[in-house]
């Protein structure tokens, strides 16, 4: 068992923990600097983790922590991509100032749609950016001398100062970059007033409010910071597509972020990244699973009788190959979760980590949850 | 001298009048209690002090200033701090970052140093630190300080909500039923600091309450409401023998 000995202030507020943890981060980031070299084909795959993972960062913000659920936050992403693309393409400024006027948009967007979310909570709040999603992608479709309409757009490799990325492996590196930026960023909110606030907000309005907060200032904070680092994700996003479209920024989409936030684990970073990784490889390993599993199935039931193995080849293979197999397994998953794992996978990656660092001491209450009836006259 | 002054204060709710004309003040550095039958409107005004509701009608000051004038995201800042008959807790966030958000009256946004996260931000969240530190050895807080709220028992959630009240410097705490769901021991306790917070700290306490031991123990005057009007206001030896109090207690 292992006790971590506190002896300043500063410690609290440090961004990892102790040297140990520190040193398990160091060791990730060697990791990922090596990993083009050992999986060159996977790299556009893991890029899109990367993005993914700014997209769960920040509707972590806006969903786990100040508790604002999104149902349109692919309609950012779209806002992002097309502006970055409008910005470069059309009137040729740079990459990274492209990027960040994408940003702001984005964050404009954001403030617009946070202004009337004040007076609404919970499921009509998330009604009412579901309806923010799908009035942006009927813009993207009908503002065509922007966004080319339905024709779609194709989108150049990025070039930042004068240097092409229109390599695979450069690409990564860009998007890693962009996802340790963000997460830094959002990390340093989150230890300040501001992060608080939003997690005030979160567990009780009333006692927010209360305690100095303002709630308009704060909420619309969220939104906006939540939607700037969704166009900074939509400029990579457009770049990794290659080729934007308007019914790519679906409500699908939407609900895949909101999946990735809660299989992930709302209320922590780490969740979101768990989140990212899953819901972007999950299309990855069915596409290889569909090319070997009923390979597999055919040679271990051969073993019973050469008839019966090629009638499992068969039927697994048109198992696999069921047009809805991908939504179908991401609602299971979801569902699962929410059973199950109501803490996503950093949830259980917590009390897996626990066990071992209290062993032989674990106790399972610790993690069990109560019903409580404390709270039976809030105020609203 | 005066702190909070209230001046007819009425208050209604669709057709019932929760608050008919409410007067009373405040003074520095005492503590003031309101007792009263269940529905007299005790939590409405701690709700008009706090902003959270409008009134029908009156006048409420706090140090001359008017506070009507004033949104509820305001009224801390002032130096009026309150806790909630039902625990209103962050309860996902542990008590160090509950009582850290006590600060937040003192913390106003400066967004890019705290995006960057500067060594001006970091050096206010250290003084922010040290600030909550007394309030946690004041309360005897330190075994709870990194567990989350969820996790704690009802009583230690109560000291947990008051200590985030003092974590913003008030000069008036408003302390909603202080006692309800302490055991006996926890509510001696609880008598202890608020004459601790009123002679050590120096604050002045405005309080509901209904358990009668703990109200004649810290109060140094008590004013007993019913049906939204005053009855009376007194010592609690005064009030308690008032007839109109008892005939509102026990209905004879």
């Amino acid at each position: 068992m292992r006790f971590l000995l506190k002896t300043s202030y500063e410690q609290d507020l440090r961004l990892f923990r102790d040297a140990v943890q520190r040193n398990w981060y160091i060791a990730l980031g060697l990791a990922l600097l090596v990993l083009p070299a050992l999986v060159p084909t996977y790299l556009v795959d893991i890029s899109l983790v990367f993005i993914y993972g700014l997209c769960g960062v920040s509707l972590m913000v806006l969903a786990g922590y100040t508790g604002l659920v999104s149902l349109g936050h692919a309609a950012f992403l779209g806002i992002g991509a097309y502006a970055h693309v409008y910005f470069v393409q059309d009137l040729g400024l740079p990459w990274v100032i492209s990027v960040a006027l994408a940003a702001a948009v984005t964050a404009g967007a954001g403030v617009l749609v946070g202004l009337p979310a004040l007076r609404m909570t919970g499921v009509y709040l998330s009604i009412a950016t579901l309806a923010f999603a799908l009035i942006i992608q009927e813009v993207l479709t009908r503002w065509e001398r922007v966004t080319h309409g339905l024709k779609g757009r194709p989108v150049d490799k990025p070039v930042i100062f004068g240097v092409s990325l229109a390599h695979d492996a450069a690409f990564y590196f860009l998007c890693l970059a962009a996802l340790i930026g963000g997460l830094w960023l959002t990390a340093n909110l989150l230890r300040a007033p501001t992060g608080r606030a939003w997690v005030a907000i979160r567990d009780s309005e009333i006692a927010a409010q209360s305690m100095g907060v303002n709630r308009a200032r704060y909420k619309t904070l969220a939104f906006a910071y939540s939607a700037a680092l969704m166009g900074v994700a939509g400029a990579l996003f457009a770049h990794k597509v290659g080729f934007l479209a308007p019914d790519i920024f679906s409500v699908l989409l939407s609900i895949q972020f909101l999946l990735m936030v809660v299989v992930g684990g709302l209320g922590s970073l780490h969740g979101a990244l768990f989140g990212a990784a899953f819901v972007a490889l999950l299309p990855v390993l069915i596409s290889e699973a569909r090319d070997r599993v009923p390979a597999w199935a055919g040679q271990v039931v051969a073993l019973a009788g050469k008839d019966a193995g090629a009638a499992a080849f068969l039927g697994v293979d048109r198992f696999v190959k069921q047009p809805g197999l991908e939504p179908g397994l991401f609602g299971l998953i979801l569902v699962l979760f929410i059973l199950f794992e109501p803490l996503g996978v950093y949830g259980r990656w917590r009390k897996v980590q626990l066990y071992f660092s209290t062993f032989p001491l674990y106790k399972r209450a610790t993690f069990r949850r109560q019903k409580t009836y404390m709270r039976s006259e809030r105020l609203r | 001298m005066t702190l909070l002054e209230a001046e007819q204060l009425s208050m209604n709710f669709g057709g019932i009048r929760a608050l008919d004309g409410v007067s009373f003040e405040v003074n520095s550095g005492e503590v003031f209690t309101i007792i009263g039958p269940n529905g007299a409107g005790k939590t409405t005004i701690f709700n008009l002090i706090s902003r959270i509701y409008e009134p029908t009608r009156g006048r409420l000051a706090f140090c001359g200033r008017d506070l009507l004038r004033l949104p509820a995201h305001d009224v801390a800042a002032l130096g009026i701090a309150r806790t909630f008959q039902n625990i209103e807790l962050f309860e996902h966030a542990s008590v160090l970052q509950n009582l850290l958000l006590g600060r937040h009256a003192h913390a106003r946004g400066r967004f890019v140093e705290e995006l960057l996260f500067l060594p001006r931000a970091r050096a206010r969240e250290v003084a922010h630190r040290e600030a909550v530190e007394r309030v946690i050895d004041f309360l005897d807080l330190q075994a709870h300080r990194d567990s989350l709220v969820v996790n704690l028992p009802y009583g230690v959630r109560k000291v947990v909500e008051m200590g985030r009240a003092l974590c913003t410097e008030p000069r008036l705490l408003l302390l909603d039923e202080p006692s309800s769901g302490l055991s006996v021991e926890e509510t001696e306790d609880m008598a202890f600091w608020i004459q601790d917070i009123r002679t050590v700290l120096g604050i002045t306490v405005l309080m509901v309450e209904h358990d009668m031991s703990l109200v004649s123990a810290v109060s140094d005057r008590v004013l007993a409401l019913d049906y939204g009007r005053v009855l009376t206001v007194g010592t609690t030896r005064e009030v308690q023998a008032h007839p109109d109090v008892v005939k509102a207690y026990l209905g004879a």
